[in-house]
């Protein structure tokens, strides 16, 4: 399934370029950057609830903010994109 | 039912892959070509000069992707393994029943008939397309292929022993190799087939076909690997260092399925042209960077073609059959099928 995760997180301080970073390095883990703070991941359910429970662990609800769109087993199908930063269909052919 | 998990193929020369969090990065020259996160992915094959970070060898190793390296031909130069290698106890049963002339000759005889049957599915899905748009002594030339290979199904299920098996393959390859060239639709002498050449191939339609031959091997070796079975020892082919006779022994049924059908399809629906190979000195032929590219993407999205798999009657894509054969054959084994239901191709 495709899960579209987008966050914003508070950078006023230290603690918080650090929580960036490493919420970034989660959805990297499981996904794929489409913008700054957007991340398309395709995880199974076992993968999404590990995922999701890192990101929460990561993140301090009390400042950021973090939203999960659960876009289905036909997400891929939904997503029209325009303009630059084209991104790479994991699921296609994989030649570099 | 497990998923379709997809392969990287690196075919830029002096590509450099490491492994970045669970993510595994593509360089060329120092910058990112490519990334990727590991749990989609069940391969990754470098043609010619890529290398490998030790830290991304090792995750590959963890995660049961099978990290191969492949000359640009396609020839088969190393893997990356790591210290696990399946299951000890599933290995055991697995050396002992290929030891066990009785046990493997059961195996043998599967394997060849499905591989004959195949062949034979491939000639007469010629037949039932084209068949009137053929000549006529082209279209009898398929129908008596078609035939011997009919015999030859019957046949290798008497067979006595496994030489006599392996023989009776020998004869089927002839026969089909032999009417091969009346699947090639495209008036043109560069697609002429004259009969199987390798090491090297001596014409285009060999040289397509050895590439996609290994291409399928790869696959077949890393399914195997990843339901605990050990590639090397096999039961058709014979142990030899370095060889992987189980990953060849199951090729053996997908290969008509798989490679031939593609390659027929490639060539007949022009994906491939002359000029898409290069003619050495010493008359072997080999194919250009981008037509590797090209057959690659036409490879990958085959793999997610569906098809309904005739023993465990469930839609699946081609992709997955390799792993299905690898699980049947492990269910065999261990003694929970009575026999290793080969890969029959309707």
């Amino acid at each position: 399934m495709l899960v579209l995760i987008t966050y914003d997180v508070n950078t006023e301080d230290a603690a918080g370029r650090r929580r960036l970073r490493r919420v970034a390095r989660a959805c990297l883990d499981f996904g794929q950057r489409v913008q700054h703070s957007v991340f398309e991941c395709d995880v199974d359910p076992a993968r999404w609830a590990e995922l999701r429970a890192r990101l929460i662990a990561e993140a301090d609800t009390a400042k950021d903010s973090l939203r999960f769109y659960q876009l289905g087993a036909k997400g891929r199908q939904r997503i029209e994109h325009v303009g630059a930063k084209p991104v790479l269909d994991l699921d296609g052919p994989l030649l570099f | 039912m497990r998923r379709h998990l997809n392969t990287i193929y690196v075919t830029t020369e002096n590509a450099w892959l490491r492994k970045d969090g669970a993510n595994v990065v593509v360089e060329v020259e120092g910058r990112e070509r490519g990334r990727a996160p590991l749990h989609l992915l069940d391969g990754i094959i470098c043609f010619g000069h890529a290398g490998a970070s030790p830290a991304l060898m090792g995750a590959c190793a963890e995660a049961n992707i099978t990290l191969s390296w492949l000359s640009p031909q396609g020839r088969f130069l190393a893997r990356a393994e790591g210290a696990r290698s399946g299951n000890v106890l599933l290995r055991r049963t697995q050396y002992r029943a290929a030891d066990d002339s009785a046990r493997a000759l059961a195996i043998v005889r599967n394997i060849i008939a499905a591989k004959a049957a195949n062949q034979r599915t491939v000639l007469r899905r010629a037949l039932r397309d084209h068949g009137a748009a053929l000549a006529p002594d082209a279209q009898a030339q398929l129908q008596d292929a078609e035939q011997r290979l009919t015999n030859v199904v019957r046949r290798v299920a008497q067979a006595p022993d496994i030489d006599t098996a392996r023989g009776i393959e020998g004869e089927a390859a002839q026969v089909y190799f032999g009417a091969f060239n009346q699947l090639i639709r495209v008036e043109d002498s560069a697609f002429v087939f004259a009969g199987r050449t390798r090491r090297p191939p001596l014409d285009r339609v060999n040289a397509l076909l050895s590439f996609l031959y290994a291409v399928l091997g790869h696959d077949c070796r890393s399914a195997l690997e990843s339901v605990g079975l050990d590639p090397q020892v096999g039961f058709l082919h014979a142990d030899r260092p370095g060889r992987s006779s189980l990953a060849l022994d199951l090729m053996e049924e997908l290969r008509p399925v798989l490679a031939d059908r593609l390659a027929l399809s490639l060539i007949n629906r022009r994906q491939v042209a002359a000029d898409d190979f290069t003619v050495s000195d010493g008359g072997a032929v080999l194919m250009t960077e981008d037509a590797r590219k090209a057959v690659l993407v036409a490879w990958q999205d085959r793999k997610k073609d569906e098809i309904r798999h005739p023993f465990l009657e469930e839609s699946v894509t081609f992709g997955l059959v390799a792993h299905l054969q690898s699980l049947l054959l492990a269910r065999h084994l261990r003694g929970e099928l009575d026999g290793y239901p080969a890969f029959i191709w309707k």
